[in-house]
């Protein structure tokens, strides 16, 4: 299996848990979870692997609407939930674990949220 | 009565290389639970990719670790190189595969030796590291850096090992196995390192699987997820097999790293014995464009480097998952009814990098 074979499937938020579980049950292992801002939206990409196959679903949201935790399926997501919540202030529903923002701290609020400037322009902190 | 008490460990403390804080959870002498908090390097790195132009970005992916930087930097290529329509030339893959499996070795040997060095035993601390120098002394030859290469771009690598370079490090490799075989003696067969590692801070094969550990940790636990199997680089013109341990205890996880060395030097000799000859580099053909997931095999394990970009010279986005964050779930999970003297000895025994982690 090479790494060229990789889908993304965009599915609405509503939808999410029961695709997760479906992961779940065919025995994928959570990759990884993260966000990106995509103009006035977030991009919230869930990968799954099992045996060495990339699978990734995409949900796209406001950034105000809570997003339903997938912990409660894959324990181990909390550490990814904290971070997009930390980072992009993306809220989650019943995460099994909620550090409220000190997972990792940082100087300014949900830093990733706004990106302040892209390309060549000076640095507005400067 | 036992009592319940909350013991604060880290960031600042002597078996922690880098600042990690948890907050321990004890009745008595035994952990009920352990939380985990970061945040005392939390450098951005990320965003920097909107800043710097998608070539520029590469000395920044490969900032993210001080241990495996040009695996960093490589990952971060091998994702661009797919959304601008490069295909790499054979050569370079194989220069690449060299370097990682290197990079492999030092970062290997420095674990062995920290994790040497929590057990109080000194002198296997200093001879592991001894033998991690003559690793860099190749690092360094060849790339000109110790630690940060520099030497992998988008499209290929900077500069090219000359063939009587490759004949040395052969020659090389039999001193480095040689003395590698005197160290792992003593790691996997003393009686003081089995006493402090052997049963402590076990991890089952399914809650390695669940909780999403990769690398060492997850083959540890007799999971047996190796991404080199998926032949990026040139690992599909290789043949090795990961080393799988199954106690899932902290001495198993030292029993990966161990016979990952073997791996690794085996892997090289094969590597010098096939590399084909012919340019180093190929030219991008457009900007990137798309987004893609590129994953390889750290020494700590998985790594993924996403990009996204929209056709301009800066990408818009960059993720770096690094194999330590995927590691927390299952740390928390080994801490849970430990002792807390063996706390240290079971963190360090995931090679924490949280400079990685934090990005």
């Amino acid at each position: 299996m090479t790494q060229d074979d990789q889908q993304t499937t965009i599915i609405e938020p509503l939808h999410l848990l029961g695709k997760v579980e479906e992961f779940k049950k065919k025995g994928c292992r959570l990759v990884q979870m993260h966000c990106t801002k995509a103009g006035d939206t977030f991009e919230i990409n869930y990968s799954f692997d099992i045996n060495y196959e990339f699978s990734n679903i995409r949900i796209i949201t406001d950034g105000k609407t809570e997003i339903p935790s997938i912990s409660g399926i894959y324990w181990g997501a909390f550490i990814y939930e904290n971070e997009m919540q930390d980072l992009f202030g993306i809220r989650f529903a019943g995460m099994n674990i909620d550090f409220s923002g000190n997972l990792i701290r940082t100087a300014k609020k949900n830093p990733f949220a706004d990106p302040s400037f892209r390309g060549e322009k000076p640095c507005p902190d400067a | 009565m036992p009592r319940r008490i909350v013991v604060p460990f880290g960031p600042q403390h002597p078996v922690l290389p880098e600042p990690i804080h948890l907050d321990l959870v004890l009745k008595d002498e035994h952990v009920e639970e352990a939380l985990p908090s970061i945040g005392y390097i939390h450098r951005g790195l990320e965003t920097l990719v909107t800043r710097r132009e998608y070539p520029e970005y590469v000395y920044i992916a490969e900032r993210t670790c001080g241990i495996c930087s040009f695996i960093h930097g490589m990952t971060y290529c091998q994702a661009v190189e797919k959304l601008v329509d490069c295909s790499v030339p054979e050569r370079a893959l194989f220069l690449r595969t060299i370097w990682s499996e290197y990079s492999r070795l030092h970062s290997h040997l420095l674990w062995l030796g920290l994790f040497a060095d929590a057990l109080g035993f000194e002198n296997l601390f200093m001879a592991s590291w001894r033998l991690r120098e003559s690793v860099l002394d190749v690092l360094e030859e060849t790339t000109g850096g110790r630690v940060i290469q520099g030497s992998c771009k988008v499209g290929g690598v900077r500069r090219d090992i000359p063939g009587e370079t490759l004949e040395r490090m052969r020659s090389g490799l039999d001193t480095i196995e040689r003395e590698a075989g005197e160290i792992a003696d003593v790691f996997l067969r003393d009686d003081s390192i089995i006493s402090r590692t052997r049963g402590i801070g076990v991890l089952s094969r399914e809650d390695a699987y669940a909780l999403g550990a990769v690398g060492p940790t997850a083959r540890a636990s007799g999971v047996g997820i190796d991404l080199r199997k998926t032949g990026y680089a040139a690992y599909g013109r290789l043949s090795f097999s990961p080393v799988v341990e199954t106690a899932g205890d902290c001495h198993a996880r030292c029993i990966v790293r161990v016979k990952e060395i073997f791996t690794s030097i085996d892997l090289i000799r094969q590597a010098i014995a096939k590399i084909p000859d012919g340019p180093v580099e190929e030219k991008p053909k457009k900007n990137p464009e798309g987004d893609y997931f590129a994953r390889s095999e750290q020494p700590r394990g998985e790594l993924v480097h996403y990009v996204k970009g929209d056709g301009s010279r800066h990408l818009v986005r960059s993720r770096i998952r690094t194999p330590t964050l995927t590691n927390l779930p299952s740390l928390v999970r080994m801490l849970k009814g430990c002792n807390l003297a063996d706390v240290p000895v079971i963190v360090l025994s995931i090679d924490p990098c949280i400079g990685c982690a934090e990005r």
